[in-house]
């Protein structure tokens, strides 16, 4: 099979981009298709056919671009001026902006004098904190470029860190440089990505498989369906990397069935990649076979623990089984595997172009690089964003996030989901990383931030992500299955206002032998909720207490 | 009727010339890790997965039926009972959950007159609870046979279902 030559993909798509006079890039995610985006490309396409401005003009439809609030949003860059950013759009005002800033900017550059007044309101500045404060590795290209376009991947830099793995480093030198950028696991876990590598190099096995954990299911975000559904061949490559690392015989993508966009767009990914001799055999002519392959969730939380999602791909029940043996030993089908997040897979190309050494220079001690968070609740643009380790929760929910659309206090930011706590507005100053946020009862999760104002009930917030753990537990060890049960009676209780006060003690009592004695990291993690409100919100508990003239009664 | 019966082994049989069933098991009975893959393209072009599927799969798959049911009854995703033509699933993950969707659950509950869970007796439509969609900052969201409304009130739930039983109308179950 030829062999790819990247620099002449690059060098025919900068060829093309020169053509144009401006590039309208338009997001194409889950969530602004949801707001009406495909109504919204159609009235450009139409209007731009109509106005013969389609041949001057790039139509880019893109992955997420962050702001999911305010969309269905499209960005305008005509060359030489300042790029515009119109949110809330819907046809006729898309219509609009062709006719009223595209038309004029392009035709009579000389007379335009920008965005016209009555389409400022709707627009945002791209100045604005919510962009400025972000720092962007793992999206850098997702609403940058078309998500299924190979050539757009590889014109932004695309599948250089594969091609520098593969033709000048071993695959030691590989796993030295992901432990020199200190990456820790994006699944809320937080282990050293480098060590599972080496831990899994040095198992031998007939097979070993390098596995994609994309089975997100924390309720409250979406950032590995983003980064699948806006830039899936970064993934891609950082699986590939990955398995030439530690010798994978083949790769496999565990993905929610509930993200059919990510899916698609990961499936047509790979073909592309395989007819480009991206995948398959003897990669790029360096003598490396490695295919992908996609398998699907079916909706259980569980199975984003790695032995659970295992025994999901082998066709079983979601049942997590004792570690050790961990995967690096006996994984899929008994053989040698090494999981990885969606996001931890998506950092590793990067990290090899521009050394491990550069993406240890971001973040504090322990927790190196970039983190993705799905930003919701009570804020005002809540979105996608990526910043900085060590940045304070503060600066996100703040700045970035621009307080509470409500206007009202912050009560509390919940991070990790159901397996994570409530961070109370008096400790927001804390720099988001995995070893502060633990400290604190919570955890770094997945990604999950929800914001929280005063109308918030803890008490009921508990209860919520217990219902949930109690829904997903698989049942299979009985300190979740019983004790989430247990727990939930109590919080039930409590919630009803016919709690007593010894039911408090026994909440905590219950919580922790569940935790301590739960066989994953569902049960070990699911008294979280309760364990973190009621230390920061125990008031708000003994305030739903059985007062005590009702005793007895 | 008993599963060894002859008339049972020709439904059987006829099931699996069926084209979406003999397409699965073409595209998957040679690959690994392939039974909840099958099991996704039957959900997909039946809506859940009848038992005479599920006998056929095992036969043609070489799965023990009490596999592919222990898969079956563990992940949320299946249905083992023919679903309502418009299933609406209604987001209760967090963001959701924390802008209200409780109240729209209610509302569908209340309108269409079928509980969380159940189908309307008119096999109309299905209610059911989904956890987290990823549309947050669009929270609360439901989607109804793969359209996706956001931002939703009780008050919207009227106009949805409406729309619904419109666009089924010519189509009597």
């Amino acid at each position: 099979m030829p062999k790819v030559n990247l620099n002449e993909i690059r060098e025919r798509k900068r060829a093309e981009a020169e053509r144009f006079q401006a590039r309208l890039f338009v997001c194409a995610s889950t969530g602004c298709i949801a707001s009406g985006c495909k109504a919204v490309m159609a009235a450009i396409e139409s209007g731009l056919a109509s106005h013969s401005l389609d041949k001057d003009i790039q139509v880019v439809p893109t992955g997420c671009m962050g702001l999911c609030s305010h969309g269905p949003l499209i960005r305008v860059e005509v060359k030489g001026r300042q790029p515009v950013l119109y949110v809330e759009m819907n046809d006729m005002l898309a219509r609009l902006v062709v006719a009223e800033h595209l038309e004029p900017a392009i035709r009579r550059p000389d007379s335009f004098p920008g965005v016209p007044d009555f389409l400022l309101s709707h627009t945002i500045s791209l100045d604005t904190p919510f962009f400025t404060e972000q720092v962007k590795v793992v999206l850098a290209n997702s609403g940058r470029i078309v998500p299924e376009s190979i050539d757009d991947y590889i014109a932004d830099g695309g599948y250089q860190g594969l091609e520098q793995a593969l033709t000048r480093m071993k695959p030691e030198e590989v796993i030295r440089e992901i432990l020199q950028s200190g990456l820790r696991g994006r699944g809320g876990g937080g282990f050293p990505t480098g060590r599972k590598w080496e831990l899994t190099s040095k198992i031998q096995g007939p097979e070993k498989f390098i596995i994609c954990n994309g089975d997100e299911g924390d309720p409250g975000a979406y950032m590995d369906r983003s980064v699948l559904e806006g830039n899936p061949h970064a993934v891609i490559e950082g699986m590939l990397i990955a398995g030439y690392a530690i010798g994978a015989t083949s790769g496999w993508f565990y993905v929610r069935a509930e993200y059919p966009l990510a899916v698609e767009r990961l499936d047509k990914a790979i073909k592309a990649a395989r007819r480009y001799n991206l995948l398959g055999k003897d990669i790029m002519g360096r003598g490396v076979d490695l295919d992908l392959d996609i398998r699907l969730g079916a909706g259980a939380f569980v199975c984003g623990e790695e032995t659970a999602l295992i025994a999901s791909i082998e066709g079983k029940r979601g049942n997590p089984t004792p570690r050790p043996p961990y995967p690096a030993v006996k994984g899929l089908w008994g053989m040698p595997s090494c999981v990885n997040n969606v996001e931890t897979l998506a950092n590793v190309p990067t990290i090899i172009k521009r050394g491990g050494a550069w993406f240890a220079s971001m973040g504090t001690e322990k927790s190196k690089g970039t983190k993705v968070f799905a930003l919701t609740g009570k804020v005002r643009h809540s979105g996608l964003i990526e910043v900085p380790m060590g940045i304070s929760l503060r600066r996100i929910v703040e700045s970035i996030g621009g307080g509470t659309a409500t206007g009202k206090k912050i009560k509390a930011v919940q991070t990790g989901g159901p397996s994570g706590g409530v961070i109370p507005d008096r400790e927001l100053d804390l720099p988001v990383c995995y070893d502060e946020l633990k400290k604190l009862g919570s955890i770094m999760g997945s990604g999950g931030m929800i914001v929280m104002d005063e109308d918030d009930d803890m008490v009921d917030i508990a209860k919520f992500y217990l219902g949930f753990t109690v829904d997903e537990s698989c049942g299979k060890c009985s300190p979740c299955r019983i004790g989430g049960k247990q727990l939930l009676i109590l919080m039930e209780k409590i919630a009803a206002g016919r709690g007593d006060p010894e039911d408090l003690e026994n909440l905590g009592r219950l919580a922790t032998a569940m935790k301590r004695a739960s066989l994953c990291g569902l049960g070990q993690t699911a008294p979280n909720p309760v364990l973190s409100t009621l230390n920061f919100f125990l008031d708000e508990y003994r305030a739903r207490l059985r007062k005590p003239e009702e005793m007895g009664a | 009727m008993p599963e060894n019966s002859a008339s049972m082994t020709e439904k059987i049989q006829k099931i699996g010339s069926e084209p979406d069933v003999a397409a699965a098991v073409r595209k998957w009975r040679k690959k690994r890790g392939s039974l909840i893959m099958v099991l996704h393209e039957i959900q997909n072009s039946r809506g859940y997965v009848p038992r005479e599927v599920a006998l056929y799969l095992s036969r043609e798959l070489g799965t023990p039926l009490a596999s592919i049911y222990e898969a079956l009854t563990f992940y949320h995703y299946f249905k083992l009972e023919p679903p309502g033509k418009a299933v609406i699933s209604v987001c209760t993950g967090t963001a959701c959950y924390l802008k209200g969707s409780q109240a729209v659950v209610d509302e569908f509950s209340r309108e269409i007159g079928a509980a969380v869970g159940a189908s309307t007796e008119d096999k109309m439509f299905h209610l059911q609870c989904v956890r987290c969609v990823g549309c947050c900052g669009l929270a609360p969201v439901a989607i109804v046979n793969g359209k996706t409304y956001g931002r939703l009130t009780p008050a919207d739930v009227k106009k949805i279902v409406q729309e619904w039983r419109d666009h089924f109308k010519d189509d009597p179950a």
